[in-house]
C-alpha cells in the first residue's frame, strides 16, 4: 500500500483509490470538481518524485515539468509527498545586495540566497518583510552561480510594500522568500518555434528572464519582444535590450509608447496592438504575456483567435491588491 | 492503414476518430469557432480560458464516444446557470454546427461526423434543462 504525505500528516492510499479519494476520506480539505481529470480544480504538486504521467494529462507543459498533477486521476505508483498549489510553505532567507533605480518608478532589487533554491526565470516568489507584509514579484534572471535573484519593482501610489522597498529597504537587510511559483516560463524543445513576448511596465521582468533563458538554451527561432508603457518612465532597459538585439540575430525588440503628447522616437501605440498586427498569423507560435491584467487577458484571447494554440500561450497577470496596497 | 481498418470494424467511434490526439487537434479549432460566433460567445466568455478549453475538451471527448463519466444530471447541473442566461435550442444548434464544421475541417469522413453529432445531440434536453 502506498502512503501519501501532505504537510504533517501521512495517510495510506487503499488499492484502487486515487490521491483525491484518500485525502477526502481522511477529511482533508482539497478543492475538487469533475473527478475525471478535466476541470483541474484538484491540481496538486508532488514534492519528491515525478507523479504518474497519466495524472498530468491536459496540464500545461510548464506545470507538468514542475511535477503538478491531478489528484482525482492519480493512482500512486510509489509513496508520494504532495502539497496543494501555493501552500508548500518553504521559506528561504535572502539578503539585499543591490538596489538601483531603473526609472523614477521602477527599482532594480537584487537578493542573494544561501540555501538551495530552484526556479525558472519568469516565475514569481512572495517576498515577505520582517513584519509579515508580503507581495509577489517576478524573477528577472536565470539561475546562475552567484545565487542571486533580480526583481523589477514598480512603485505604486500608496503601495505599502513597494514604497517601503523604495524608501526604507537597505543593503544587507533580510527578506524571506517563498518557493518559486507560476507556469509562465520557458521550456527547451521546439527550439525553432517563433516566440512573441508582450509586456507592460514591470511586466518586462519575467519576460527579460524568459528571453535570457531561451537564448541561453539556444533557442533558434525568432524572438520578438514588445515592451509597452504609457510614458517614458515605464520603459526601461532600452539600451540593454538593444544591445541584446545586436548580439543575437534572432532577437527583435520593439519599445512602444501608448501615451499622447510625448516627444520620443519610439513606436506609438499599445504594445499588444502593435505585436498582434506585426504578423499575419500566430499559428505555431509560442506567446508570453506579462503585466497589466486587462492587457494579458485581452491579448490572450486575441492571440488564440489569431491561431496560437491554447497550450502555447503563457501568461502572468500582475494583479494589484485593491484597497490594501 | 486501410488494411487495418478492414479488420477492425469492431473499433469504437473514439478509436476510429483517433482518440485523445484527435480531441487535442479538434479542441483549439472548435473553441475558436465558438468564441468567434457572436450568437453564442457570451455563454463561453470565461476569464479563465484554460478551464474553458478543458470543458470543451470534455465535451468533444464525449461527442467522439470517448471515456467520460458525465450523467444526464451532471449535464443539467453544469448548464443550469446558462439556461438562466437564456440558453435555448438555437444556441445548441449553433454549437452543433461548429462541431460538424470542426470535424469537416479535420477531414473526418461524413459517416463518422454523423455518429459524433448523434452523440452530442443526445445531450440536448439535459443541456437545455428540458
Amino acid at each position: 500500500m502506498r502512503s501519501i504525505t501532505i504537510g504533517e500528516s501521512t495517510f495510506s492510499c487503499q488499492p484502487d483509490e486515487t490521491v483525491l479519494e484518500t485525502l477526502l476520506r481522511e477529511n482533508m480539505q482539497v478543492p475538487n470538481g469533475c473527478r475525471q481529470g478535466l476541470c483541474q480544480a484538484c491540481m496538486m504538486r508532488s514534492l519528491d518524485n515525478p507523479p504518474p504521467v497519466s495524472a498530468q494529462a491536459g496540464l500545461k507543459d510548464t506545470l507538468q515539468k514542475q511535477n503538478y498533477f491531478l489528484a482525482c486521476v492519480c493512482h500512486p505508483e510509489q509513496d508520494m509527498t504532495v502539497a496543494l498549489p501555493n501552500r508548500q510553505g518553504a521559506s528561504i532567507e535572502a539578503v539585499v545586495v543591490k538596489k538601483q533605480l531603473l526609472t523614477p518608478d521602477i527599482v532594480h532589487l537584487v537578493l542573494e540566497y544561501q540555501t538551495r533554491f530552484n526556479f525558472f526565470a519568469g516565475q514569481f516568489v512572495n517576498l515577505k518583510r520582517p513584519d509579515g507584509l508580503t507581495r509577489s514579484y517576478s524573477i528577472a534572471n536565470i539561475p546562475h552561480d552567484e545565487n542571486t535573484l533580480e526583481f523589477h519593482i514598480r512603485r505604486l501610489p500608496n503601495g505599502q510594500f513597494s514604497s517601503w522597498v523604495y524608501d526604507e529597504l537597505e543593503l544587507g537587510a533580510q527578506l524571506t522568500l517563498s518557493e518559486a511559483q507560476g507556469s509562465c516560463h520557458y521550456l527547451p524543445g521546439r527550439a525553432e518555434q517563433p516566440l512573441m513576448l508582450v509586456g507592460t511596465g514591470s511586466g518586462l521582468a519575467p519576460l527579460y528572464g524568459i528571453i535570457a533563458d531561451a537564448l541561453a538554451q539556444e533557442h533558434s527561432g525568432p524572438i520578438h519582444l514588445f515592451h509597452g508603457s504609457r510614458d517614458l518612465n515605464g520603459l526601461y532597459f532600452i539600451d540593454e535590450m538593444r544591445e541584446l538585439a545586436e548580439q543575437f540575430d534572432n532577437f527583435h525588440y520593439t519599445p512602444c509608447l501608448s501615451g499622447e503628447d510625448i516627444e520620443s522616437d519610439h513606436i506609438r501605440g499599445r504594445a499588444h496592438d502593435i505585436a498582434l498586427s506585426s504578423t499575419e498569423t500566430l499559428n505555431g507560435w509560442r506567446v508570453f504575456l506579462c503585466g497589466h491584467p486587462e492587457m494579458v487577458n485581452q491579448t490572450k484571447k486575441m492571440a488564440f483567435m489569431k491561431g496560437a494554440s491554447m497550450a502555447d500561450i503563457y501568461t502572468d497577470a500582475f494583479h494589484v491588491l485593491q484597497g490594501n496596497k | 492503414m486501410s488494411d487495418s481498418q478492414e479488420t477492425t470494424s469492431s473499433q469504437t467511434l473514439y478509436e476510429k476518430l483517433g482518440g485523445e490526439a484527435a480531441v487535442d487537434a479538434a479542441v483549439d479549432i472548435f473553441y475558436r469557432k465558438v468564441l468567434a460566433d457572436y450568437r453564442i460567445n457570451r455563454f463561453f466568455d470565461n476569464s479563465d480560458m484554460e478551464k474553458q478549453a478543458a470543458k470543451q475538451k470534455a465535451f468533444l471527448t464525449m461527442a467522439f464516444g470517448g471515456p467520460n463519466n458525465y450523467s444526464g444530471q451532471d449535464m443539467r447541473n453544469a448548464h443550469a446557470h446558462l439556461v438562466k442566461m437564456g440558453l435555448n435550442a438555437s444556441h445548441f444548434d449553433a454549437v452543433m454546427e461548429h462541431l460538424g464544421a470542426t470535424l469537416t475541417e479535420l477531414n473526418v469522413p461524413a459517416e463518422l461526423i454523423a455518429q459524433a453529432a448523434a452523440i452530442a445531440e443526445s445531450t440536448r434536453n439535459d443541456v437545455l434543462g428540458k
